[in-house]
């Protein structure tokens, strides 16, 4: 390399008096940043604080012109009426909600006990066509909810599946699968096969290699891809409206949607109601914040 | 302990790929066997074939007296040991030692004796609670020796265990692995692409080409007398020097006249090669007794050797090796003769040792 002694040492001066110019460019680069990030921090977090504060005003309060941003009475009925019916007992409402936590759960839990293995196999195994199979599977997702749902009425009105949590249940395992099969194995194709190499000349077999030592380096993969499935059954919409009806089964998503559209809407009970589902995904997000960004990002860092 | 005994293996993996065409190995109980090759040869299959790891599209593998063709790996009672050293993760050292043991259920004093006995053999003591990550590359590969150790199993099969290692730790690591094998006596396959490894370790290498064995002799059989030109090829750095040869009155002549000591029984009306070892040829001041005329094309300073690049006459240069104190400089005349006893010579069309 052709450095010179007088630019080798010139480097030293130089840094300690960075050009004006350049400063100045660097510092207003940052400021407008700085605002741009802030422009778009208060367009998307507007509806929500918008919604937060709707839940705790007053209904007049709510409808007050011009909108009372700060001196407004706060008051905690809308969450009460959320939960309890006016007559007392339970309200329809946190009937959904148990509805969505059962629906959500046991439809997440089942695509991640069949999506981990069939992940594990497509992985580790020569599969006849395997890319042929893997292309199939998520080929599955390009179709929206909605271009699927009539005919699946159909079918479910043949079986007796209308209107029944397990026909939730049902159509949300068989949209998250693919889902998870496809995000699994780029977590498995990370795990060396050598430790299950190395188990079952340890004396283990193929399963136990697998239960033993693969799936517990699985496991933040694994809550990663739960979440997202999680998210996907817990906000679904389309496919509970068509494919439910009544209160005792109908999930939460359709229930809040079921408050608009009377003669007067209850806007406090609404934005209660849509607080208290928005909370439990975002408490799940911000618990496994550190996988998620290692599940999405998984692609990109490939080999 | 146990011999091995593979027969006719034959491996084609599901896309096609023929990994292992034909090999027939015996290697006896208690040898310390090299399978040696270029990347791509069938090495890691063959070893795996033989752990059960990946079972072989035709041909038989016996452990002891055993067909173990349809044995899974647990019950061929083997260790093996990997590139990637598979150390679990989650465990510290004393449990990854242990648990091949607690796999087999063995009670808790003795597996507590068996990693302590492991662990001062491979001198691990002080990184016995210590998790893999704060390990070193070589500080793995011994626990990954150590974790095949512990279970004293009938055989190891190493499958390039040192080429994660730098250069140094590597040769520390090859006499400690060739030490234990000889205090342990048991059967050892130990597969590398290094010849320099392949030679200091070996009783006996199998030389693999493109699925087949080559040859299967001692380390100086098979530098001395490679059995094929592939063989002749791929062994000594500088490998042999091919020299195309013709017999005329009793004598092996070389096109340049490169006069070389003819091997007795040499076949008549055939393209023949000679390989001559760099080390068989010297470079002389030119007119020297025997000698033909030559110059150096280029030299090659090793500081113990110097590698002389010389052209002969020949289409090819050949390669000599020379102590340091022999100085020619490059594009000087000189004169190139043969000193070594009788080369190994080969059929072009064959390819193989003829005499
Ligand atoms: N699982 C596999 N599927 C298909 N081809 C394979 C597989 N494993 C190895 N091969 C191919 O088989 C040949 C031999 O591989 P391998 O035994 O790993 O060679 P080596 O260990 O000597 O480098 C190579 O051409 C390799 O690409
Ligand atoms: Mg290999």
């Amino acid at each position: 390399m052709a450095v010179s002694v007088g630019e080798a040492v010139s480097t030293g001066p130089v840094r300690d008096h960075t050009p004006p110019a350049r400063r100045f460019g660097g510092r207003g680069r940052s400021v407008l940043e700085v605002a741009l990030l802030a422009v778009l921090a208060v367009v998307m977090l507007f509806p929500v604080l918008w919604m937060i504060e709707t839940s705790i005003k007053e209904n007049r309060d709510v409808y007050a012109i011009p909108a009372k941003f700060f001196d407004f009475k706060v008051t905690m009925d809308h969450f009460k009426d959320v939960f309890f019916a006016s007559g007392g007992g339970r309200s329809a409402l946190s009937v959904s909600f148990l509805n969505s936590v059962v629906v959500a759960g046991v439809s997440t839990v089942l695509a991640t006990v069949l999506g981990v293995p069939a992940a594990w196999a497509y992985s580790r195994f020569a599969v006849k066509a395997k890319k042929d199979q893997l292309f199939f599977i998520l080929s599955t997702r390009f179709m929206p909810p909605v271009v699927v749902v009539i005919p699946i009425f159909l079918m479910y009105r043949q079986v007796g599946l209308i209107d029944t949590k397990l026909g939730l249940i049902l159509i949300y395992t068989a949209f998250n699968v693919p889902f998870t099969i496809w995000m699994m194995k780029g977590f498995v194709d990370e795990v060396p096969a050598e430790y299950e190499d190395a188990a079952m000349l340890d004396g283990y077999t193929r399963l136990q290699a697998f239960w033993r030592f693969t799936l517990p380096l699985l496991l933040p993969g694994i809550a990663a891809t739960a979440v997202f499935a999680l998210i996907f059954s817990w906000n679904e919409f389309v496919f509970a409206i068509f494919l439910t009806s009544s209160d005792t089964v109908r999930t939460a998503p359709p229930a809040i949607a079921g408050l608009i559209g009377g003669t007067t809407v209850d806007w406090g009970l609404v934005a209660a109601a849509s607080v208290v589902f928005a909370l439990p995904v975002l408490v799940f997000a911000y618990l496994v914040r550190k996988h998620l960004v290692a599940g999405v990002t998984l692609g990109a860092v490939r080999r | 302990m146990a011999g091995i005994e593979v027969t006719a293996l034959h491996k084609r993996y599901p896309d096609g790929t023929v990994a292992v065409d034909h090999v027939d190995l015996a290697i006896g109980d208690g040898e310390l066997f090299v399978m040696l090759g270029p990347s791509g040869c069938g090495k890691t299959t063959t070893l795996r074939a033989i752990a059960g790891l990946e079972r072989q599209t035709t041909g038989d593998i016996r452990i002891g007296d055993t067909l173990v063709n349809d044995l899974p790996p647990a019950e061929r009672d083997i260790a093996m040991v990997f590139q990637f050293y598979a150390l679990y993760p989650h465990l510290r050292t004393r449990d990854n030692l242990a648990f091949p043991l607690r796999a087999e259920g063995l009670p808790k004093p003795e597996v507590r004796e068996r990693v302590d006995e492991a662990a001062r053999l491979m001198r691990l003591g002080p990184l016995l609670d210590r998790r893999p990550h704060r390990l070193s590359g070589g500080e793995q590969q011994r626990v990954a020796l150590a974790r095949a150790l512990v279970r004293r199993p009938r055989a190891f099969l190493m499958d390039e265990p040192l080429t994660n290692l730098d250069a140094e730790l590597r040769a520390d690591m090859r006499t400690e692995i060739k030490h234990l094998q000889g205090e342990l006596g048991t059967t050892m396959v130990y597969v590398t692409h290094d010849q320099v490894e392949a030679m200091s370790l070996g009783h006996r290498i199998a030389i693999l080409n493109k699925g087949r064995v080559e040859q299967i002799g001692t380390p100086l059989e098979v530098y001395d007398r490679p059995a094929s030109l592939f063989c002749a090829a791929f062994i000594g750095s500088p490998p042999m020097n091919l020299i195309e040869v013709e017999v005329a009155d009793g004598e092996l002549r070389g096109k340049s006249g490169l006069v070389l000591t003819p091997p007795p029984n040499l076949p008549r009306d055939r393209s023949l090669v000679a390989g001559v070892r760099p080390e068989a040829l010297e470079v002389t001041e030119p007119g020297a007794e025997r000698s033909v005329p030559a110059r150096v094309v280029s030299a090659e300073w090793l500081g113990d050797e110097i590698i002389y690049v010389v052209d002969h006459g020949d289409q090819r240069d050949v390669r000599v090796r020379m102590p340091p104190t022999v100085r020619f400089a490059a594009d000087a005349p000189v004169g190139l003769r043969h000193t070594g006893g009788p080369p190994p010579v080969y059929d072009v069309s064959t390819e193989e040792l003829v005499a």
